[in-house]
């Protein structure tokens, strides 16, 4: 099975390891994530002015892209997932700007010649932008990601972190319950997982606030990292690079801040899925983490 | 033809003759055809203005009046009664409206004005020309009313019809009148206890000779019409024999199986044969199905039958259907909170310390599951640090309901008043949007908790809530000093929102009478008739309407009672003839108006094969008119025929 992958630039820049995992835990259930031949940026932040539509042409231009390949676009930041998505909502909702739209598509493809193969079409919102969460439950269902498990992560205590963007605004995105979500544990249950119940898993990170305001994104992974602790979490899963970056980089300076802080590893949840499809560790890159997630992982013999 | 129409303009003062030219009116009216008399008079209400236009119709021998005047709201009434006292048929009296809907709007052009004025007066004309002599609708009246739900609302109203003389049949769907009131601990502003004044009301309507109470009991099916509804109530199978029954109580304390009390909501358990509180009314118990062992485990158990001394248990009992003719329907069917698991975000129906209102009604009850003493779910400690927060569900368009739920405020600065008064150095706070005090003595008792109770209020909502250490830790944010709250509570009590009482919906449905789009019962007028539904027979009381606090509920039921005393003051209900009427020779018999009335009064003829309207029933809206595809529906006095006699008089051709 084939399914249109757009990866967004940090899953080719920095979360190479989301990437990679991702698309080895993809094979491993039998779906091929078709990356798109060309793309661009989503726009990495939805735009909070109403009356533009410049601001949506990056996401849109990629849906276009994509509803060449199939009728579902599946990706896996949380920031391109929100972007993605609520981008197809305003093409699917809103007939003005989306005729807005698509003449600045048309303009768009006149202007690039060079790239022929892929005129840009008009689009109508018809894909379905999913998650590769929303894939793994929806698309190859969650019994038969529970039989490709060949290592359940018995004992494992693990914290599913969903951040702001998986989640909100709610009537947009329609991801799950924003205040008590449960997809991601029921994916972990299915991997055997013990599921940390913490009730930070989804409050904001810091977000980008880290490149103004570093001690803000600070304190605000900080409450995460230690609420998660405080339930004794052996680590804690992401689906957003942005997250991850923000839980992970910043222990040095929580441990300066709490006392007895003690480190824990923030992983991707597809290097987890991997983990338990038995995939070699070689192929999940576990090389990019500031916590080191090995030692956790061999201690609990899952590697 | 042989019409003689009266023409009478009016010049309301300068109202309606300043602009348009009267004289010219009456002159212009006077050669139409079919009119035998034009005149005009400068108030045409007043007396001398009635007898003008009573005189002409007996000089003139008259067979139609046109009044050419204000609006048919103000005056149609009065010209009608002018018209039946000199000999007329009332429905043979029509308005032309020249007031509102032409001087009034047409000041700059008195020319085009008093065009206008000719020509609505020759429309009513063309009408008047082929107005039937109508009488009122009389239908016969059973003084005998339905009350649904035995709350607060529903016990009022009873006690009041059947104190005006008139048999009650009061129905209550769970084993104990009582309703929301009988679990309250005190209420605001007064502090009064609940119980003490509840319960010799709920005693005084049990013991009324004209109130037949009807407890564990259902409507299940209604059909008729103003003054002959026929009721259908189903009694649930108690499986305890109720006349018999003493209420000795040695049943309920043998049985072996419990379940969690609905009446103290969920804090305490109750046994499956029970009744619901000690006061209950009838203090006789039932037996509930789905939690007693003899049921659950086929017959092992009949401990109760055991211990019965009068043989009261019946496990064989079925549900019984009683059939009762009345004349009309009072609902008072309440309110329930919104579901506490709906406030995601407070951790609702996680957190056993985070409780919704009515819990802690419960607790601070004397006759509650701690006996009126503050303990926290969790671990029964005393709470040193108790939230209080407004607006869980209410007033939030976002995620939840838009309205206000009107009763919180108050309730939740009661609690936290009374909280203080049970546990002295305890911390109590508020959150809340906007402290909404409007009632007798409201204002004061808020200003009372803050100033002399020290309860502390923070202008705010709380965005989060979630247990750490052993705590309930509330984040919230102070709008006033702009600064995040962080507060590290031992309870948190839940406001939350009043929504309609969910069986209502179903209720509503089998009643044919409308609800809002949240599920509250629609009024016919939100000013004017506020207790009286749309649909001729059904009243309105307490919460089923809308949010009400207690004594809003009583005076609401009193009003829906003395409005049914009224309908029972006449032998026979009269109403507007015009309505409609199906003609039977051309009626196809397709149904089509069965399907679109909204008042259930089109109904098929089995034996005819053709649709019939129930005279007592019909609004006269006109869907039915409007939806049959042969013509056959017709309105008394706006048949299709004058429809286009008077569309022709307007367009002049």
């Amino acid at each position: 099975m084939k399914i249109p992958y757009y990866p967004g630039c940090t899953l080719h820049e920095r979360a190479r390891d989301f990437d990679d995992s991702a698309r080895e835990c993809a094979m491993a259930l039998g779906v091929e994530l078709e990356e798109l031949p060309v793309w661009t940026c989503c726009g990495a932040v939805y735009p909070l002015v109403t009356d533009s539509v410049m601001d949506i042409l990056a996401g849109v231009r990629n849906l276009s892209y994509a509803s060449r390949l199939g009728d579902k676009v599946v990706t896996l930041c949380s920031f391109c997932y929100n972007v993605l998505k609520r981008c197809n909502n305003v093409m699917r909702d809103d007939a003005e700007k989306r005729e807005k739209v698509n003449l600045f598509l048309r303009a768009d493809t006149e202007s690039r010649e060079k790239i022929e193969s892929y005129t840009l079409e008009d689009y109508e919102g018809q894909l379905e932008v999913l998650h590769y969460i929303e894939m793994l439950r929806d698309v190859v269902g969650y019994d038969k990601v529970a039989s490709a498990v060949t290592k359940r992560l018995e004992g494992l205590k693990v914290a599913p972190y969903y951040g702001c963007m998986l989640l909100r605004p709610k009537k947009e995105m329609k991801f799950d319950d924003p205040e008590q979500p449960t997809i991601f544990e029921n994916l972990l249950e299915v991997l055997g997982c013990d599921v940390v119940d913490f009730p930070m898993k989804t409050e904001c990170c810091g977000g980008f606030q880290v490149v103004n305001d570093e001690e803000l994104a600070v304190s605000c992974s900080q409450n995460i990292v230690v609420s998660a602790l405080k339930r004794e979490a052996d680590i804690i899963v992401t689906t957003c690079p942005l997250c991850r970056y923000n839980l992970d980089r910043h222990q040095e300076r929580m441990a300066e801040r709490v006392d007895g802080f003690t480190s824990v590893p923030v992983i991707y949840f597809t290097q987890l899925l991997g983990v338990a499809l038995g995939i070699d560790k070689e192929h999940l890159d576990f090389t990019d983490n500031s916590v080191d997630p090995i030692n956790v992982l061999a201690e609990k013999s899952l590697l | 033809m042989g019409e003689r129409i009266g023409v009478f303009v009016c010049h309301c003062g300068t109202n309606i003759a300043g602009v348009v030219d009267v004289k010219r009116v009456a002159e212009e009216l006077a050669d139409y055809p079919g009119v035998a008399y034009s005149t005009d008079y400068t108030y045409m209400c007043s007396d001398p203005g009635q007898n003008l236009v009573k005189d002409a119709i007996k000089k003139h021998k008259l067979t139609g009046v046109i009044v050419a005047a204000c609006s048919p709201t103000l005056h149609e009434a009065t010209f009608r009664r002018a018209g039946t006292a000199a000999g007329m048929n009332q429905y043979q009296v029509e308005i032309a409206n020249i007031r509102e809907q032409c001087s009034w709007v047409h000041r700059d052009n008195k020319e085009a004005a008093t065009e206008k004025a000719i020509r609505t007066i020759k429309i009513m004309v063309e009408k008047a020309r082929l107005d039937e002599a109508l009488d009122p609708i009389s239908v016969p009246m059973t003084p005998r009313a339905l009350v649904v739900g035995g709350g607060i609302a529903g016990i009022q109203a009873a006690l009041d019809i059947a104190n005006a003389g008139h048999e009650v049949v009061l129905v209550e769907k769970s084993a104990s009148i009582g309703g929301h009131m009988a679990q309250l601990s005190e209420t605001f502003p007064t502090l009064d206890c609940s119980q003490c004044i509840m319960t010799p009301k709920m005693v005084e309507v049990a013991q009324h000779p004209k109130v037949k109470l009807m407890t564990y009991s259902e409507v299940d099916d209604v059909s008729g019409y103003v003054g002959n509804f026929k009721v259908r109530i189903r009694k649930k199978a108690a499986y305890v024999n109720r006349d018999v029954c003493t209420g000795c109580g040695l049943c309920i304390e043998k049985c072996p199986a419990t379940t969690p009390s609905e009446f103290d909501e969920q804090l305490a358990d109750r046994k499956a044969i029970y009744t619901p509180f000690p006061q209950a009314v009838p203090n006789k118990p039932v037996l509930d199905a789905e939690h007693c062992t003899y049921f659950l485990k086929d017959g092992k158990c009949g401990i109760c039958a055991k211990v019965c001394p009068l043989d009261c248990i019946d496990y064989e009992q079925k549900d019984e259907f009683i059939d009762f003719e009345v004349g009309a329907i009072v609902v008072a069917t309440g309110y329930d909170l919104y579901p506490i698991e709906n406030l995601g975000e407070y951790g609702g129906g996680k957190y056993p310390d985070v409780v919704t209102s009515l819990q802690f009604e419960r607790m601070l009850s004397a006759s509650g599951p701690t006996g009126g003493e503050i303990l926290r779910p969790s671990d029964g400690e005393v709470p040193k640090e108790v939230v209080f927060l407004t607006c869980c569900g209410s007033r939030d368009t976002e995620s939840h309901l838009p309205y206000c739920s009107k009763i919180c405020c108050m309730y939740l600065t009661k609690h936290a008043m009374l909280y203080k008064h049970n546990v002295h150095e305890g911390q109590a706070y508020v959150f809340y949007m906007d402290v909404r005090t409007g009632g007798k003595g409201y204002e004061e008792f808020y200003t009372r908790a803050a100033e002399e109770d020290d309860v502390l209020y923070i202008r705010g909502k709380v965005s989060k809530i979630f247990e750490e250490d052993g705590k309930v830790m509330v984040w919230g944010v102070d709008t006033l000093s702009g600064k995040k709250i962080e507060i590290a509570a031992d309870m948190a009590v839940l406001g939350l929102a009043t929504i309609p009482n969910q069986s209502a919906a179903k209720l509503a449905n089998m009643l044919k009478i409308h609800a809002d789009e949240w599920g509250f019962l629609s009024e016919a007028h939100p000013k004017l008739r506020p207790v009286e539904s749309l649909t001729p027979g059904f009243y309105l009381a307490g919460s089923a309407q809308g949010p009400k606090d207690i004594p809003e509920s009583v005076a609401q039921a009193s009003a829906a009672a003395s409005k049914v005393a009224a309908l029972f003051a006449e032998t026979e209900y009269h109403r507007e003839p015009i309505i409609a009427v199906i003609d039977e020779d051309t009626c196809a018999g397709c149904r089509v108006c069965v399907s679109v009335c909204p008042y259930d009064a089109a109904e098929f003829d089995d034996e005819k094969k053709v649709a019939r309207i129930k005279e007592a029933i019909c609004e006269g809206c006109g869907v039915c008119i409007a939806a049959c595809p042969s013509g056959s529906a017709q309105q008394k006095n706006l048949t299709d025929e004058q429809l286009y006699k008077m569309v022709s008089a307007a367009l002049e051709v």
